[in-house]
């Protein structure tokens, strides 16, 4: 049965329009869609943007500082660390996304699923989050990882699966609200099944939330994933990462500064940008906040 | 009375908790591929099946996963976490008891900083909303978020220990002469090399509760009986630290016990940074040669750790909201 009521066609592109004007007067979001677009820009492109090939090695130029053939230094291998940190940006990029949207859909379904039965689903859903919650999580990862093949897939199916809990108990909020609604109930007389009614009803009225939460989750996940590459336990080198790049930087911490520097520097920008952004959708969804 | 009930019921809240976390690590851990014989045997070419085999039987590992697990539990329960799977084969228990207070120490110190640093700031920063200082803070704040941990210990370490020379970056004590300090010069020579772990596992914190301090101030602050309060003509000062602050703190409590987690996972790396010999360190090491005893040992001790830090967190929110203590809250 086709129920839903077309909104006017004619004024979408107005309101997107719109919309994205309201966006752009945050100087959050814009300064955090600058930052994220330079980090997907760099991604992309890198392979076109980097000076050098961040693998290749140049026993006759180990550890030079930062200089005009090599922007930010060479490594303890002669490797050009502005290639490198530019090639560290699709880890950076890759793990955002798929360690966050790993959470996000899990946290989604579970929060969804306990906010909707409720009752023993939702306190057996509940009681689950509350161990996961309690669980320093840090230490499961680093168990988990040291007995599976330290690679950047695992790393973010691993990241994805230890920080869903917040997402679910959101999602959960929302669900229970929600679900008392009137459209609710009229799609339920109008013979809904369950499965209609949690995807086609509640979870579009929740989405803004949940993109607040996975925007801010990224930071996070990027972080993560730069102290297990840092611990040696995430991604491996050669495969430059913004993590394995400061182990050696900690390793000539002594006589070259530029190593521990600019890496770190990358992951802060990059997880300040997504939480600028996050922050921003969040103010802009507030209704509270409009004017 | 009721308090007494509030707190058994948590306590009894707790143990299937704790249980579950034992459950989930202990079968994560195992049905990962890999085990330890692997890294002993297989760099050993005098190794046969029948050796091999031995050893999974020395070590339990040959028996079905419930049994192996249900072993573990019965362990546990008569205070024995096993023994260490590494040549010492020492007690799990030995092994992280005397590393276990140099990581409570390090984590209380940098809990008492978070408090005393976060706290002032976030009321100052609501009480002057907008103002230089609020916006400044923000930013410090925002910045201390996505600022690595381990980069910014690294980036101390190059100023402090190496460029200006005034921090030592490694260790608990210094190596030489620490014999012949006397008790004062030993607690300074502590001090110094505790300065910078403390100070970096304390700088998520700061960050988190400085901004919490301020949402939540500004929540309270905006409430009727603040109005009230400055309308009989209490002093400013009386308003915000015994009005608003006390109600402020309230979430903030749940928000401490919450944070224990990520402060003990924090160890990990802080003690492989400045190589401090700690729980962390004990772990990282476990890990490294799949010695399970040592790993759930490790999990065990650090999740007792954390649900008593929430445990504490539940006392301390009840010992300032009468609501709760006297059950109101469930009676609703």
């Amino acid at each position: 049965m086709e129920t839903s009521l077309s909104s006017t066609p004619i004024r979408e592109g107005k309101r997107w329009q719109k919309t994205m004007l309201e966006l752009c007067s945050n100087p959050l979001t814009v300064s955090g869609l600058v930052i994220v677009g330079i980090l997907v820009f760099t991604a992309l492109f890198a392979p076109v943007l980097a000076p050098y090939d961040p693998q290749r090695i140049d026993t006759f130029h180990i550890l030079e500082a930062p200089s005009s053939a090599h922007l930010l230094g060479t490594d303890g291998l002669g490797r050009d660390c502005l290639s490198r940190l530019i090639f560290g940006a699709r880890i950076s990029l890759l793990v955002g996304f798929v360690a966050v949207g790993i959470a996000t859909a899990v946290g989604t379904v579970l929060g969804a699923l306990a906010g909707y039965y409720g009752r023993w689903v939702d306190s057996l859903i509940m009681r689950f989050v509350d161990i996961m919650l309690c669980f320093p999580t840090i230490f499961l990862i680093m168990a988990v990882i040291a007995f599976l093949e330290p690679s950047i897939w695992n790393i973010m199916i691993v990241i994805g699966l230890t920080s869903w809990m917040g997402v679910a108990r959101l999602v959960r909020a929302e669900f229970l609200s929600l679900k008392k609604r009137d459209f609710v109930l009229a799609s339920r007389i109008c013979g809904a099944s369950d499965l209609q009614i949690v995807f086609g009803e509640i979870l579009p009225n929740a989405i803004a939330p949940i993109l607040v939460s996975a925007t801010l989750g990224v930071g996070g996940a990027i972080l993560t994933e730069s102290a297990l590459s840092f611990l040696g336990i995430g991604v491996q080198p050669p495969t430059p990462s913004w993590g394995n790049m400061l182990t050696e930087g900690k390793d000539n911490l002594e006589i070259a500064w530029w190593l521990s520097v600019f890496p770190g520097l990358a992951i802060l920008v990059t997880v300040l940008g997504y939480n600028l952004l996050g922050e921003g959708l969040r103010d802009f969804f507030d209704p509270r906040k409009k004017r | 009375m009721g308090f007494i009930v509030f707190l058994l019921k948590r306590i009894l809240g707790l143990v299937p908790t704790f249980f579950g976390i034992t459950l989930i690590s202990f079968f994560v851990m195992h049905l990962a591929p890999g085990e330890p014989m692997s890294l002993q045997a297989d760099f050993n070419p005098k190794m046969t099946p029948e050796m091999r085999q031995r050893l999974r039987a020395q070590y339990g590992l040959d028996k079905p996963l419930y049994v192996q697990y249900s072993r573990w539990l019965k362990g546990l329960v008569h205070l024995d976490l096993g023994r260490s799977f590494s040549p010492d084969r020492r007690k799990v228990w030995d092994k992280i008891r005397e590393r276990l207070p140099v990581t409570i120490l390090i984590n209380v110190l940098s809990m008492l900083l978070i408090l005393a640093v976060s706290i002032p700031l976030g009321v100052r920063a609501a009480v002057r909303e907008n103002s230089l200082f609020d916006q400044v803070t923000t930013v410090l704040v925002f910045l201390a978020y996505a600022a690595p941990a381990f980069w910014v210990a690294l980036l101390l370490m190059l100023l402090f220990g190496i460029e200006w020379n005034l921090l030592p970056v490694s260790g608990l004590h210094s190596l030489m002469g620490y014999d012949q300090m006397g008790l004062f010069e030993k607690v300074v020579d502590w001090s110094k090399h505790l300065v910078l772990p403390v100070f970096v596992s304390a700088i998520g914190g700061l960050a988190g509760f400085s901004r919490y301090t301020r949402s939540s101030m500004l929540e309270v602050l905006r409430q009727d009986y603040i109005t009230t309060a400055r309308a009989k003509g209490l002093p400013e000062r009386v308003v915000i630290y015994r009005h608003a602050l006390r109600n402020a703190l309230l979430p903030l409590i749940t928000i401490l016990g919450l944070s224990i987690p990520g402060l003990i996972g924090g160890s990990v790396i802080f003690e492989s940074i400045f190589a401090i010999p700690g729980v962390g360190q004990l772990m990282w090491s476990a890990v490294m040669a799949r010695d399970y005893p040592v790993l759930m040992g490790n999990l065990v001790i650090v999740s007792i750790l954390t649900l008593l830090g929430n445990l504490l967190a539940d006392i301390g929110y009840a010992a300032v909201d009468p609501r709760i203590r006297t059950g109101l809250q469930e009676q609703e």
